[in-house]
């Protein structure tokens, strides 16, 4: 228990500490390198004796003076909201914060209800699994961070200088995430949810440019639209069944049509979280902040909290029409915002894309409530964390080294910055490409998509793979051209970053060879444990062995192929243009004599994938399939 | 044992096949033109002259590229032939093909890097249908291993004429057939030299003809899958099927202009809807 006490308080700690070292120093940097190193420390001993007890543990059944603490955090964090709405003249926001935190005020004091006791904290495999990822990745983040912030207030001198706020709101979200993924009570579940939206909006809103609030603000409205629904959902669920704890909740099953309701309204608030369409907007609107932030609200934070819930309330999914809403609304979300970023030449804004496609599969898997399909989205999760994490420093690295975050100016990286390339490159293939991670989870989810007789989403994966494979495919070979007689780049890329990058990717590959590991030992036994039954290993232990085979071959390939060539003379030669090449690899002479210089773009055909054409379309049509799902719903419960 | 001597046949008799395959292609297509075409060995020969030629590169990451190509299209074909999960099979497929494009991008060459981006295209339009033919064979087998449906009781074209149809369609963009052979063809285009290929010559460019033979060999290897069954007769008609769409190809190759991007994306597409995505579900309504 003081562990988990620990890992959610230790964060605010470091945080209320970090708020007052204004300045830029030495020693603000050391306090934040020492409490990410504590942080890392910490969870990993967490998930050693978390792994070593090998049962779900649960403490804390009797908090009344707790809940009244948090209580009253929660009217701060309403007043702060009111305040920012009042300021910002958003008075929307103001009354969606007050609605719900009057609904839980109302909760609190209205009288006794009858609650079943439950625990409010609850730890098991899921949950050492987001702390390892939240812990690790997030403070990988935030040793980054000491490095970028610096470089990003050199070059943008215009904005103010709020790197004190905003390294205790890094910590503070962390701090949040925890408390997130170990409640098990309902009310303490939504307390860390506000906090993680505020701390987004504030996150966003850092520069305090005209676009930052107004993604700010759009990201908070959005977050507290799910957060509504989360209370009303609590509300519900106290008042007619007597529970006040997920685990409780999830037990009930979802047998009636009456518990469809709350059931709905927690998955709305999920799919706001992770973004998922029609509410994509806010994730997309945050890359206005500087790296960190989106690194962090992309990978082991914010938006795994939406499909952490979601997988929490799965085995509920099964076989009714709110499954039916998170599976096609998952589904629809993957195709359609894959689609989009092959129309997008921003590397931020197609990250941000893929996230939200990528969590629209995890959604999908979650939403189907089947024992291989959320085996398929956990690993999923984990995969994408720490290879989104690593897509974005190193775009950021980039960016800082560049001056341009654009993917047709990392044409020739290999060349120019070839240790960001190999980086960028490990993420990328991490992402997508057989045998590496995230793939084995993609065949694993068409597995279960077609043992539980879902067409729908079959089409959406297939065509979504597709699509996927395409805007990957693409910024890898912009990374791998070869540009001759192109100096290398003076990379700008501190030590702090760099550890940090370097780690991930280390972290990466580790993970690819030893997912089987995990899979056995963390997500095999939550699972079975959450569906009541054993299944057989999901990948074969044959397909294992020769996704190890191709893992090999690719890492002998280079050495194989210089062993082969060994001792021939190989003639190296310019490149054809059509016209002569001028020697440099940049220009070539035109028919009239004269030098013109060469310019390679990538495909992005904005006339079929671009946002104008694709964008309202699918917002509307998720939209529609929510309300007329959720109406459905409610309707036919009342 | 089985699974090695399938291994070691498909790596020898592989090229030798594949390369009487293009040979009877030059024949045929020759005949259709009215031309008298080359002696049926001629790509064999083309392919030892290429080997003996000296290595010209354009940057020193080309070949590791290709010969990541190369080995990933044996692996594929190897994992097939054992009997192995179709899925890896065409995931495998689908990392030889990036390694492929990937070369043509290394090359920072107006013509290979138009090449690749058409190349890139064809992947995405077929995608789709190819993975749907590994779910085909799942609905109606149970199994996503080729050793599992090469045993079923009646051939599998029955339940997937659908996913047939499909896979014959898309055969034209993996062959690199008119009228789908957009990133490189066998007929030196005008507008875009090579393609793909432009800047690989002499024993690279061998390599590239060598796992075009190994896969042409698996591609035909997947027509047959439709066919065989438990029966021994089976593996003769799978031979005559494959023979016949191997034809069909080169007739559609003869008798079709090259098409835009624009019509071949959607074109696929539209025909994985309408036949592969179809026939799942009608398969999965009558399941």
């Amino acid at each position: 228990m003081e562990i988990i006490t620990f890992l959610i308080a230790f964060p605010f700690l470091a945080a209320l500490v970090l708020v007052f070292m204004r300045k830029q120093s030495t020693i603000r940097s050391i306090l934040v390198f020492f409490s990410c190193a504590v942080l890392i420390a910490a969870v990993l001993y967490f998930a050693v004796t978390g792994l070593i007890l090998n049962q779900t543990q649960t403490f804390l059944t009797e908090t009344h003076n707790l809940d009244l603490v948090m209580m009253a955090a929660e009217v701060g964090l309403m007043a702060l909201i009111v305040s920012y709405a009042f300021r910002y003249r958003k008075y929307y926001v103001a009354v969606l914060s007050v609605v719900q935190t009057g609904l839980m005020i109302w909760l609190e004091f209205s009288g006794e209800h009858e609650v079943t006791a439950a625990p409010h904290i609850l730890s098991d495999k899921l949950t050492i699994m987001m702390c390892l990822m939240i812990g690790i990745i997030g403070s990988l983040i935030c040793v980054y961070a000491v490095g970028y912030m610096k470089e990003y207030h050199e070059h943008h001198t215009e904005y103010k200088d709020r790197s004190a706020r905003f390294f205790a709101l890094l910590f503070v979200f962390l701090g949040a995430m925890f408390g997130l993924v170990l409640s098990n009570n309902l009310t303490w579940m939504y307390f860390f949810w506000e906090i993680t939206s505020l701390c987004s909006f504030l996150l966003i809103g850092y520069t305090k440019t005209g676009e930052a609030i107004n993604n700010a603000f759009r990201a908070l409205w959005m977050n507290l639209l799910g957060g509504l629904g989360f209370a009303i959902a609590i509300v519900f669920c106290v008042l007619k069944y007597g529970v006040g704890d997920l685990r409780g909740f999830v037990a009930l099953g979802s047998g009636s049509a009456g518990i469809l309701i709350p059931l709905a309204l927690l998955a709305f608030a999920g799919l706001t979280k992770s973004a998922q369409l029609p509410f994509s907007g806010w994730l997309l609107g945050a890359m206005v902040a500087p790296t960190p932030t989106s690194a962090l609200l992309h990978s082991a934070t914010m938006v795994k909290a939406g499909v952490f819930l979601l997988i929490r309330l799965s085995p509920m999914f099964h076989g009714n029409l709110v499954g039916t809403m998170v599976t096609t609304i998952g589904g629809f979300t993957f195709l359609m915002t894959s689609m989009l970023a092959i129309s997008q030449s921003d590397s931020k804004k197609v990250l941000a894309y893929s996230t939200i496609s990528n969590l629209g599969l995890i959604t999908a898997c979650a939403g189907v409530g089947m024992h291989e399909a959320v085996w398929a989205g956990v690993l999923l999760m984990l995969f994408h964390a720490v290879s989104k994490s690593l897509m974005f420093l190193s775009v950021g690295a980039v960016e800082n080294s560049l001056g341009s975050r654009n993917i047709e100016d990392m044409h020739g990286l290999i060349v120019k910055l070839p240790g960001l390339a190999f980086v960028m490159i490990t993420g990328i293939a991490g992402m997508f490409l057989a045998p590496f991670g995230m793939l084995i989870s993609k065949w694993a989810a068409l597995k279960a998509f077609v043992d539980s007789n879902s067409m729908l989403l079959v089409i959406f994966l297939v065509f979504g793979s597709a699509t996927t494979l395409f805007y990957w495919t693409k910024w890898l070979g912009k990374l791998l051209a070869v540009i001759h007689n192109s100096a290398r780049l003076n990379s700008k890329v501190g030590k702090s970053q760099w550890i940090s990058l370097l780690f991930q990717a280390f972290l990466m590959i580790a993970l690819c060879i030893l997912f089987p590991v995990v899979s056995t030992n963390m997500v095999e036994p939550f699972l079975s444990e959450m569906f009541h039954e054993q299944l057989p290993a999901i990948i074969s232990q044959g397909n294992m062995n020769i996704m190890l085979m191709m893992l090999f071959a690719i890492v002998i390939l280079p050495i194989a192929v210089r062993f082969l060539t060994f001792g021939r003379k190989q003639k190296i030669v310019l490149s054809y243009m059509g016209g002569a090449n001028t020697g440099d690899d940049r220009n070539f002479t035109n028919s009239l004599g004269e030098t013109t210089p060469m310019y390679l773009a990538n495909w992005y055909m904005t006339d079929y994938f671009g946002e104008k054409k694709l964008l309202r379309p699918s917002i509307l049509t998720a939209t529609a399939v929510i309300l007329v799902l959720m109406g459905i719903v409610i309707g036919g419960a009342l | 044992m089985g699974k090695l001597l399938a291994v070691i046949l498909f790596l020898i008799l592989g090229p030798v096949l594949g390369g009487l395959l293009a040979g009877i292609d030059r024949k045929l297509s020759a005949r259709m033109q009215g031309r008298k075409g080359p002696p049926l060995l001629q790509p064999f020969y083309d392919l030892f002259k290429l080997f003996a030629k000296q290595v010209v590169v354009v940057n020193h990451v080309q070949d590791f590229l290709v010969g990541g190509f190369l080995i990933f299209v044996i692996f594929t074909g190897c994992l097939f032939f054992s009997g192995g999960d179709l899925l890896l099979v065409f995931f495998a497929l689908t990392l030889a093909g990036i390694f492929f494009m990937m070369s043509a991008c290394s090359a920072n060459s107006p013509y290979s890097s138009m090449g690749a981006q058409r190349e890139l295209l064809q992947m995405m339009a077929y995608e789709p249908m190819v993975l749907l033919v590994g779910i085909g064979f799942y609905m109606s087998t149970g199994s996503f291993a080729v050793s599992d449906i090469i045993k079923s009781g009646t051939s599998n074209i029955l339940y997937l004429p659908g996913f047939f149809i499909g896979f014959v369609f898309i055969l034209a963009i993996k062959l690199r057939k008119s009228p789908f052979d957009l990133s490189t063809s066998h007929h030196a285009h005008q507008e875009m030299v090579k393609g793909l290929t432009t800047e690989i010559s002499g024993n690279i460019l061998a390599l590239v003809e060598l796992s075009h033979w190994y896969e042409n060999v698996f591609l035909l290897g997947v027509i047959g899958l439709f066919i065989i069954n438990s029966t021994w007769w089976s593996a003769i008609i799978a031979v005559i099927v494959c023979m016949a769409v191997y034809f069909l190809e080169i007739f559609a190759d003869m008798v079709f202009p090259r098409v835009k991007w624009e019509f071949m994306l959607k074109a696929t597409w539209l025909v994985t809807l309408g036949t592969g995505v179809l026939n799942m579900i009608i398969l999965s309504a009558i399941r």
